[in-house]
């Protein structure tokens, strides 16, 4: 049973596996970390997305092997209702989740993206999302939320 | 922002002290609570005809709902608290809310049809309006006054003149009401409204974006083990072997077969997907699906048609007047996945006698007879309990995940959560099925609509099923129900304009080729798509400008007005269709429609600009205007999330989705072969919302979906003159028609 040192939320954390290839995913559902979601196990749809390093990937699709070392953050981690991420607010303030499965992972998309772009265009949005599936067509309300996030009007 | 309603889902606690019934909630996320307390039963009534089934009064002020329909993300968990506190004069956010749980809830049936509101929803009304006259009669007594002189508002009884009141809690002095739902009871004038018609936010919105919201996906129980189902090789495929021994080496993972369901089980999630992989299984070869490109056409010739005629009105004249334009014209709309974003899952805790199911269902009560059934239990041993899951749209994977993990539950005895894959999903979530659509007719030179005659092949919906078919039972060999669901879909096949003659005829179908099964706003995506379309193509074979050319054929102000607001939103100006102009690369065109939905229900406008790619045949929607009545409106920013998202979901349905298979199986599994829409092609939206507060409330969850093919295909005539009748509207389909016109 090899150990793997990862950093989650800010919080150090050991976690054995004896799987090498254990998708990160279900690292953290074991952790009762459930705000990450399975939608594909494929990275097609993005319901799974966390940051690592700062960077939106798939943890269906990154081993914990590979994010051995890594400091991880998921929805969890970006905010809590006292100290809420501004996308959560103004996820909040637009209504923006239907069933909202897909809404943890855009909201990590859409923090990888503020963190390099201040003032997205709507145009960064869409294009930074567009590997984010929603169902219930939530998309429009996603949008006006990340530009109010950034604090522009949609 | 505030929470005005707690999640009830996630623990619940029902007791009765002294004869009144508290309930309480908290959102723990201890399985451990939500075992223990979900244990513990209320001795109250569950008749949808007494009062008490519906709303109890607490003693600390505050009032339970309990809510046989769910919210499945459409915002009955705001919209419902609000026509009861509304009703019963108290605050909304001393309303707690219970949904979907067959020990708990009364069966107000499914939560589908787009009826939460306008069935479920009234008859709480009904029950807040017996429950608030009970209390004022109460007090009026108590106090020596007269009922007409008291109010009953913020919780309390008053008098009208003013003074302290009666709290509702100390009025019923912890008794229930013991009434009968009284249909009479008088409701309150619309105008009188503080609560109902506000934009209140949706109670498990921050939740969700926090990330502890509790789906089914996310709910556990002690014990329980984590399955997956493995599919066979084929739908009709029966097991032969098993070969256990490929899945030794992976810690705790076990098969366990009931006949032809072969599952396997694990104490850790993981290690059961790896065994899943891994695990060598040999199935039957089964190739007994239709060829798929002769799908459509195969449709009229498929054995055991009957026919039925839905629509007959007037008669077609013997001679049609001269200038009159004679067409006709046949649509298809493919099978469909639901296509959650999140896999079904469910979890069952079965026993010798007794089982209880968490199950993201639409129809906890329903489910209980068929639960009951296939596991040989009596009804009221089984217990259904509704936790979200990933959006539903229809009868999805949801009921087949709990028929899975009460199966497995049972012959591993143990608890069992099921979770699917995204190509158990898109491979086995039941269809929207195939429909095919003929319309002729004709319209005279100055627009009246003569003959018209649509015929819908369709399959048939078994009278009295109380489900679909589910796949575990079916496999197990269990006793289930058989026959077919896809529900409502024959409706709106006829036009709603004036015409000399309208007939619509059924060409019943046994079954589909994939287990049908409703599908957001059931067929009438297509029926309307087609008949839409058709309405465009009269009104494109006089010259007619469009929106005139419906205007003409309608009398109700209703329908009326959303086509005379689309219009103004697309500042529409009226001129006929313009036809392809040939020089550009991209063409650029508007299209229109109109629906009543079910005609007796919500009234859509639907307006749609698009630019066609003459190159690629790829369709942008640009822009879409939408305005909706569907009279009272409870919530209005709840009414816009659903018209938003019908709209949107629907335009993926149009421009992408079809399901595809080869003669064994679905070969359309995953994100790729079954591709949606993207934020690339979301196009600007405009709704206007028409507020009728002294009409019936209507359902607003699926009539906009059905406006959105026929507008978008007239959008694409319009910019090309090319007329789309099969969907999805693929850039190969595009091109085909653009060069065969060149």
């Amino acid at each position: 049973m090899a150990k793997y040192n990862l950093r989650i939320n800010g919080n150090a954390q050991t976690v054995d596996s004896s799987d090498v290839d254990k998708p990160l995913l279900y690292v953290l559902r074991e952790l009762k970390l459930t705000a990450t979601k399975f939608g594909c196990g494929l990275g097609q749809c993005g319901a799974c997305t966390v940051l690592i390093e700062g960077a939106a990937v798939r943890s269906c699709q990154t081993s914990v092997a590979d994010a051995g070392g890594k400091s991880i953050v998921t929805l969890e981690g970006l905010g809590s209702p006292d100290n809420p991420h501004p996308l959560q607010t103004a996820f909040i303030n637009e209504q923006v989740p239907q069933c909202g499965y897909c809404t943890s992972g855009m909201i990590m998309s859409a923090a990888a993206l503020l963190s390099a772009n201040k003032k997205p265009s709507e145009a960064d949005v869409c294009s930074a999302l567009d590997g984010n599936l929603c169902r219930c067509g939530s998309h429009v309300r996603v949008i006006r939320a990340v530009m109010a996030a950034s604090g522009q009007r949609g | 922002m505030n929470a005005p309603v707690k999640n009830p889902c996630f623990s619940r606690r029902a007791i009765l002290k002294g004869g009144a019934l508290t309930v309480g909630f908290a959102l723990t996320g201890s399985p451990a609570n939500v075992i223990a307390q979900g244990a513990v039963a209320a001795s109250r009534t569950l008749d949808p005809k007494e009062v008490d089934s519906f709303l109890a009064v607490n003693g600390d002020g505050t009032v339970t709902l309990f809510c046989g329909k769910v919210d499945l993300g459409q915002g009955l968990r705001i919209a419902i608290p609000q026509i009861a506190a509304e009703e019963l004069g108290i605050n909304v956010d001393k309303i707690k809310f219970v949904e979907g749980d067959t020990e708990l809830t009364p069966d107000q049936g499914r939560t589908s049809g787009s009826n939460g509101i306008q069935r479920g929803g009234m008859q709480i009304r009904q029950a807040a309006a017996t429950a608030r006259k009970a209390l004022v009669d109460l007090a009026a007594q108590r106090l020596s006054v007269k009922a007409e002189d008291l109010i009953a508002t913020d919780g309390e009884v008053r008098s009208k003149a003013g003074g302290p009141g009666i709290t509702f809690a100390s009025l019923l002095g912890g008794r229930q009401f013991e009434l009968k739902l009284d249909p009479k009871a008088p409701l309150k004038d619309p105008a009188s409204y503080t609560i109902v018609g506000k934009a209140l936010p949706r109670p498990d919105v921050p939740a969700k974006c926090f990330g502890t919201h509790i789906y089914i996906h996310d709910f556990a129980v002690p014990g329980m083990l984590h399955a997956r189902v493995i599919r066979p090789a084929a739908v009709g495929a029966k097991l032969i072997s098993v070969d256990e021994s490929s899945i030794k080496h992976i810690p705790g993972a076990k098969v366990v077969r009931v006949n032809d369901l072969l599952a396997v089980v694990a104490d850790d999630e993981w290690n059961v997907i790896r065994a899943s992989r891994e695990l060598h299984a040999q199935w039957s070869e089964w190739n007994g699906l239709p060829a798929q490109a002769d799908l459509a056409a195969a449709l009229r010739a498929e054995p055991g048609i009957v026919d039925e005629t839905l629509v007959n009105k007037g008669s077609p004249a013997a001679q049609r007047p001269d200038g009159a334009k004679v067409l006709s014209a046949t649509y298809y709309w493919p099978m469909q996945s639901h296509a959650s974003i999140g896999p079904s899952c469910a979890i069952a805790d079965v026993r010798a006698d007794s089982a209880t199911v968490w199950t993201a269902s639409q129809g906890t009560h329903g489910n209980q007879t068929t639960f009951a059934r296939f596991l040989g239990l009596p009804k009221d041993k089984v217990r259904l309990i509704y936790l979200e899951g990933s959006g539903c749209y229809g009868m999805n994977g949801h009921e087949d995940a709990a028929a899975d993990a009460a199966i497995l539950s049972r012959a591993a005895g143990r608890p069992v959560r099921v979770q699917w894959t995204r190509e158990d999903e898109l491979g086995w979530d039941p269809k929207g099925p195939p429909q095919l659509i003929a319309i002729s007719g004709a319209v005279r030179s100055d627009g009246r609509i003569l003959d018209w005659r649509t015929e819908l092949w369709i399959p048939k919906t078994t009278r009295g099923l109380p489900n679909i078919p589910l796949l575990a039972p079916e496999a197990a060999g269990l006793d289930h129900v058989t026959g077919v669901n896809p529900g409502l879909i024959s409706q709106n096949g006829d036009p709603s304009y004036a015409a000399e003659s309208i007939q619509v005829i059924a060409h019943w179908l046994k079954d589909a080729p994939l287990r049908p099964a409703p599908i957001r706003s059931p067929g009438k995506p297509a029926n309307c798509f087609a008949v839409e379309s058709f309405v465009d193509e009269l009104a494109a074979a006089l010259g007619a400008d469009p929106v005139e050319f419906r205007l003409r054929g309608l009398k109700d102000p209703r329908a009326i007005e959303v086509i005379k607001r689309t219009a103004a939103l697309m500042n529409w100006q009226a001129r006929p269709y313009q036809g392809a102009s040939r020089n550009s690369g991209v063409a650029r065109g508007r299209g229109i429609s109109f629906v009543h939905y079910k005609h007796n229900e919500t009234y859509v406008g639907m307006g749609m600009e698009v630019a066609v790619e003459r190159a690629s045949g790829r369709i942008a929607v640009e822009r879409v205007a939408c305005a909706h009545d569907c009279g009272q409106i409870i919530n209005p920013d709840g009414v816009r999330a659903q018209v938003e998202g019908s709209i949107l979901q629907t335009i993926s349905r149009v421009l992408m989705e079809e399901v595809m298979f080869d003669r064994s199986r679905v070969v359309s599994v995953d994100w790729a072969s079954y591709p949606i829409l993207r934020f690339s092609a979301v196009p600007k939206i405009d709704i206007e919302l028409i507020d009728r507060p002294t009409e019936r409330p209507l359902g607003a969850g699926e009539a906009a979906c059905t406006a959105v093919g026929a507008a978008l295909a007239n959008a694409v005539h319009d910019a090309t003159g090319i007329r789309l009748r099969t969907v999805p509207f693929t850039p190969e389909r595009v091109k085909t028609l653009l060069n065969s016109k060149a």
